[in-house]
This record gives structure tokens, sequence and C-alpha cells, in this order.
């Protein structure tokens, strides 16, 4: 049983949840994940771990509504309980020893897993520039901590209603063209814009990693259902992954297995 | 008065048309009448040779004659005195090649059912005469187990049984391994396994549950926190992929994830969340038990045309008799001496049919069986929505790559001596994680020996 210590709504459709997880807590590092059952009847899914501390021995979920799990999760208030949490899965983001300037690129709730991404390459003192993309204004999210962990933020809507209109590839475009120079892109966030953002960095020869959400269930490579090709090889995003080189990764596999239970979720969610 | 009949007295089960439509068990067991008229079949012969064929020793023929008296506490504490989960081995156990395998009325006719005969035992005394177990005094040393399968439950048990105070470490968020989220529920009723498992909670074993030793705490961890020594049980469930063309597809799953689905998270009732994508036409590749019930999980789940792909032939399946049997009386159809090529997928990207050729079989392999070759030009598609993948697991790399000093062969399988001790010191290992998959009798043989080196161990420093 962990309990959920803190819950905020960061706006209608995303929740921040702090969760009492000691032995997650001592161990967690940004890119890793965990995955949670809310009760006896619950699926398994991923979440990743939008940050932690050590010493209350409390872990961070930072997650949007768009499923029956989800939305059983949001319904939960400070003093209930999870059912199970387990963790922490997949592998700490990595970056090398030479890599000096970052360009974290969030979409939507990606952003929550690109903060924890952001923040521990800003304290090992990397050049950080953040592009955090939502549809419109109410669903920004996470501004001011971004701004805690990053030298230059620019925010952009697909509407234009806060920040600069746009998607998050035309500004990380701009910023190239312009000058900026990145050792490596994170991009984090739907399948398509993290293709989209490798798409074009591929042309500007800049390293790029991506964080994939597959379905998952176990998450510690024992039934090959988050399986992902990477390179034409099989890669298991729950154990070598969820990171991994966007210029080799086939997304379209990735989005049209990603799809398999949208008739499911459609009725879950009916009857829920 | 000895029964001499050459057939087994036969078990009741469910009509096959009727129970390939439900996830209830199968088999449903002797009545005590039934019982005790099959125990008069054992001659209590002189060689015992079904004791030397069992893996943990059970001491048969005296556990037999108790059922033939009625004493079936007494039979009960028998069995238990080797086996600890003796409900669950009475059902799985490929007895064919083991006990029953050795039997001397089966020279003549049909064996003595003594896999029938323990699960009845197990059975009547869970239900009667539920047993009050003692918990031992504690002899002040902690040993750490890591996995919750029958590796793992066994070598717990015995430790616990001489006074050690035992914790499992278990990944998933319940015990049990492939006894929870393998092996059907109309084979081995989750109900049973969860109640054996709370024998060793009252015996003292803690049991933690979301523990991924290798991520959330490493061995060496473990062994600093005070834990005198560490049995790995952590099993071989990493699923083999064949690696052709259209594995990727929408509607390919590995046999795990297929099993997981409905047995450890229940798809296969709908007030459980877990989805189970509907099919109906499936075919699972493979032969050995885990095919076997993959094939009969996918009819029960409403699939219309059900196929086992095996590239030997019958002689060379792998899986139980009993299972296959069983799969054959509810309608699976075996597709034998034939080997996919690739999978074809429709425009929305699901698997729509996969190539196939025919086989035949030539000269012997290393393991002994004949090996597939195929008949070139014999290729042909065969219509499907589902391809669930069930050839062979191998040990998950977690724990010895995040563990200084244990080795591995190539196969991925930790070493062992014959006393199950790794490379490194203090840590010992058993069941799947070094033999490869294999089942669930011989994981707790070597849970039972790895129990009786770790006492030795620990005595003795």
């Amino acid at each position: 049983m962990f309990k959920i210590v803190y819950k905020r709504n960061l706006n209608d459709s995303v929740t921040l949840m702090e969760i009492q997880a000691p032995f997650i807590a001592k161990k967690a590092l940004a890119g890793q994940f965990i995955i949670f059952r809310v009760d006896e009847m619950g699926e398994r899914i991923p979440l990743t771990i939008a940050d932690y501390d050590r010493d209350l021995g409390t872990i961070t979920l930072i997650f949007q509504v768009v499923g029956k799990s989800t939305q059983q999760l949001a319904k939960l208030n400070t003093g209930d309980t999870i059912l199970d949490v387990v963790g922490p899965l997949g592998l700490p983001t990595h970056t090398g020893e030479d890599v000096k300037s970052v360009c974290v690129v969030g979409g939507g709730v990606g952003c929550a897993i690109a903060y924890p991404q952001a923040k521990s390459l800003y304290k090992k003192g990397i050049k950080v520039d953040v592009i955090a993309g939502f549809r419109n204004k109410d669903i920004v999210i996470l501004e001011d901590e971004f701004k805690k962990v990053s030298n230059e933020l620019i925010i952009t809507t697909d509407d234009g209603s806060y920040g600069i209109k746009g998607f998050v590839t035309n500004a990380l475009k701009e910023q190239i063209e312009n000058g900026k120079h990145y050792d490596l892109i994170i991009a984090i966030g739907p399948v398509i814009m993290m293709k989209f953002i490798s798409e074009l960095t591929k042309e500007y020869g800049i390293k790029t990693m991506v964080s994939l959400n597959p379905i998952m269930i176990d998450g510690t490579g024992m039934c090959g259902g988050c399986r992902v090709t990477v390179g034409g090889k099989i890669k298991y995003a729950c154990v070598e992954g969820p990171d991994f080189d966007g210029h080799e990764v086939d997304f379209d596999e990735l989005m049209n297995r990603n799809a398999t239970y949208k008739e499911e979720e459609h009725s879950c969610k009916m009857t829920s | 008065m000895a029964n001499m009949s050459l057939l087994k007295v036969p078990m009741p089960e469910q009509e096959p048309k009727v129970r390939a439509t439900n996830f209830e068990e199968v088999t449903l067991g002797y009545s005590k009448s039934m019982a005790v008229e099959e125990s008069k079949r054992c001659l209590d012969c002189k060689t015992k040779p079904c004791v030397a064929g069992c893996p943990v020793s059970v001491r048969i023929p005296e556990f037999i004659k108790e059922v033939t008296n009625e004493n079936f506490e007494k039979a009960y504490e028998i069995i238990t005195s080797t086996n600890g989960l003796p409900a669950v081995c009475g059902r799985v156990c490929p007895q064919e090649t083991q006990c029953e395998g050795k039997c001397v009325r089966g020279i003549k006719g049909e064996p003595v059912a003594i896999g029938r005969l323990e699960r009845f035992v197990a059975d009547y005394i869970m239900e009667n005469k539920p047993v009050k177990v003692e918990k031992p005094q504690s002899n002040g040393h902690k040993v750490a187990v890591v996995g919750a399968g029958p590796a793992g439950l066994t070598c717990a048990g015995d430790l616990a049984k001489l006074g050690y105070q035992v914790t499992i470490f278990e990944a998933f968020h319940v015990a049990g391994g492939v006894l929870m989220y393998g092996i059907p529920e109309f084979r081995l009723p989750k109900a049973i396994v969860q109640k054996e498992i709370q024998t060793l909670r009252e015996l003292g074993v803690e049991i933690m549950t979301n523990m991924v030793i290798g991520k959330v705490l490493s061995v060496d961890e473990i062994i600093e926190m005070g834990y005198k020594a560490v049995f790995i049980g952590s099993g071989a469930g990493l699923p083999n992929f064949m690696g052709i063309e259209g594995e990727a597809l929408r509607g390919v799953y590995s046999a795990n994830e297929y099993l997981t689905r409905i047995n450890l998270m229940k798809g296969y009732l709908s007030d459980y969340d877990t989805p189970v994508k509907a099919a109906k036409k499936v075919a699972v590749v493979g032969g050995g038990n885990v095919a076997m019930d993959a094939a009969r999980s996918a009819k029960r789940m409403g699939a219309e045309n059900v196929y086992i792909v095996y590239r030997r032939s019958e002689e060379e399946l792998p899986a139980r008799r009993e299972e296959v049997h069983h799969a054959k009386e509810e309608g699976i159809e075996f597709l034998l001496l034939n080997n996919p090529i690739k999978i074809n997928g429709d425009e929305t990207g699901r698997v729509k049919s996969m190539e196939c050729i025919k086989m035949e079989l030539g000269e012997k392999d290393e393991s002994g069986r004949r090996s597939p070759v195929e008949v070139k030009g014999s290729n042909f598609e065969l219509e499907l929505d589902t391809v669930i993948m069930s050839i062979g697991t191998s040990p998950n790399p977690l724990i010895r790559s995040t563990t200084e000093g244990l080795e591995v062969n190539r196969r991925g399988c930790l070493v062992v001596n014959e006393d199950m001790l790794t490379t490194k010191e203090a840590v010992y290992a058993g069941g799947d994680a070094v033999t490869g998959a294999a089942t669930v009798i011989l994981a707790m043989g070597a849970g039972k020996t790895a129990a009786k080196s770790i006492d030795e161990y620990i005595s003795k420093n």
C-alpha cells in the first residue's frame, strides 16, 4: 500500500501526486519510471518518476488522464493509498561526458517527463535550453519549475494563446537556424512529436534522445509487450529504455502498436 | 485387498465442449471413495522406483498406504515432509516422466495414479482439516530469497522450518511466479496457490512484493542489510521471439504476455481492467506446456480456430501428455511439422495471416530429437488475426548484470555447483534461473538442496 501524501491538479487534465515509496525514492534517477496498480481489479501501467525526495522517501508522479487507470488514479486524494507501485524501472537517462549543451523539448504532458531530465542536467552544470509545447494556454504546466532549471525557456502553444505560436519543431528549428549549438536534443512527448523532432535533427546531424511510451505490463522484461525496433533490432523499452536514439527508432511501428487497445479503452471509460 | 485393475480410476472432468468456454478447473478431483479405490492399486512393492523418480523424493508408497487406511492427515504429513506444495504438484507435475513413469503397475497397464492421489490428499486436508502451522523458534539468522516462484518458496519454507528468518523479495505485486502468471486457472486455481503460500507466511516467511532486485536493491545491498545468504530463484522469464518479419504487428504476443494478461491480471474476467484483445483465429507457435496453456486459454477467450504450429511431430511435443490430450478434446487443431516464415499484416497494421512452410524430420540434433528440415516449395498461408509465440524463455539478465562475481553460461543461466552455490560467496541459485525453463517440481528440488546447503554454510560460519 502506497500512501498519497500530496495531490494537486496542475490543470483540468494533468495531476501531480507525491507518493510515499521509500525504497523507490532511495534509488530513483531521472529517466526511470514506476508501474502502478490502483486496486485489485486495476491494470498495471507505467508512469515516469517526475521527481523524488530521498530524505522524505517520496516520489512525484505527474500524469494526464488518458484512460481508465489514469482516470481512477486522478480520483484519489491526499491520504488515499495506491495498492501497488514498483520501481525504479528502466535505465536512468545517460548523457555522455562530452555533452555540454542540451535542448530539452517537451510536448504536452511529456513536459512532466522532460522536467527531471532538465533538472538533472542543469544541476550538473550543463547548459540547458527548454522548449515546452502545449495545445493552448490552459494546459501549460511546470513553467516556474522549468525556469529554475534552464538557461532559456521557450513556451509554445499551437493556437498562440501563450508564448510563441506554433509547434515545438518550429521553435527548435529557429533556435538552430539562429546559431544555437546543441550537443544533444532530448525530446519527450507524443510519439508523432518525437518522430518529427528526430526527423528535423537528423538533417542537422544533432544526436537526439527520445523517451518511448509503449504499452507495458510487467516492466521487467518478461513479456515483450513493450518491444520496439531500434536500428532494426528488437529492444524492450522497459529494460533497455525508455530512452533510445531518436534517429534509429521505428516510430510508425510504435504508433501502430500503441493503438492496440483503442476500442477496449473506449468502452472501458464509458462503463467506469 | 489389492485392486488389480490395469486402468487408473478415471478422473472426473468437465466435458470438453463446456470447459472450452470457461476457466474453471478441468479436472474435478477424486472423491474419497475413488481415492481409496485407486490407492489399492499400489502393491507397496519392495523396490519403490517411484520414490527415486520424484525430484523431491516424496515417500509415495507410505502416503498411499495411509490413503487406503483413510488416515488422510497422516498421508498429508508424509507428503509435506518433503513437498511443500502438494496441491500444486499433484496438478502440474509431469508424472508420466517421473514417479508414474517408474511405477511397476505401468509395465502391464496404467501406473498407479500417484499425482491424482497426491492432489486428493492436499485438497482434502485444505478443505476439511487445515493444518495449524507452528512457527519455529528463530535461530537469529536472516536469509534472503529473490523470487517467490516454486524454487524460492520451497527454499524459504525449508529454511523457515529450521528457524531462519526468511524474506522473499518478489518483483510482481503477488507471490507465486509461474504458478500465478504462467499456468492457467483451469489447470491450477489461483486460490489454491495463494492458500499454499499462506502456509509459508504462517511459518514466519516474510514476502515483500513489488521489489525488483537488481533495480530497487542489489544482491550486494541485500547482504549489507545483514542477510547471511541469498538464494536466487528469479526464473527464466525472458521470452524468445523468432526474429521473423511481422513480429511487431498488432496481434503478435509472446506467450508470457498473453498468459500474464489472462492469468495474473485476470483479463478473462470482465470486471478486471487489463484488456485481452478479442481474437477469432489464433496460431500458437510452439509445442510445450506453455503453448498448450496459451492455445487452451485462447479457445476459452472465444477464438473460433486455435492452431498449434509446431515444427516437429507429435512424438517430439515436449508438453505433458494430459495437456495435449485435453487440448485436442477442446478443439485445438494441431498443425504439426510446420514452421512460420513470416507474419503478414493488413492496412491497419493488424495480423492478417502467417506464411508457413511444411517440415520433415531429419537427423538427430544435440537434444536427441530429430532435426526439422524445410520441405522446399511447400509454403502456405494461414489466415489469422493473432499469433502467440511460445518458443521458450531464458533467464532475465537483470540479476547477473547488477551483481559482481556471478558467472553465467552461454545461455545466460547462473552457474552453480552441486550444492547450488554460485560463483559468489553466500549466494545460491536454483530453478529456471539455473536450468533454463523447466518444471515446477525441478525448481522445488533445487530450492530444497539450496536450503540444506545454506543451513550448512551458515552453521559453519
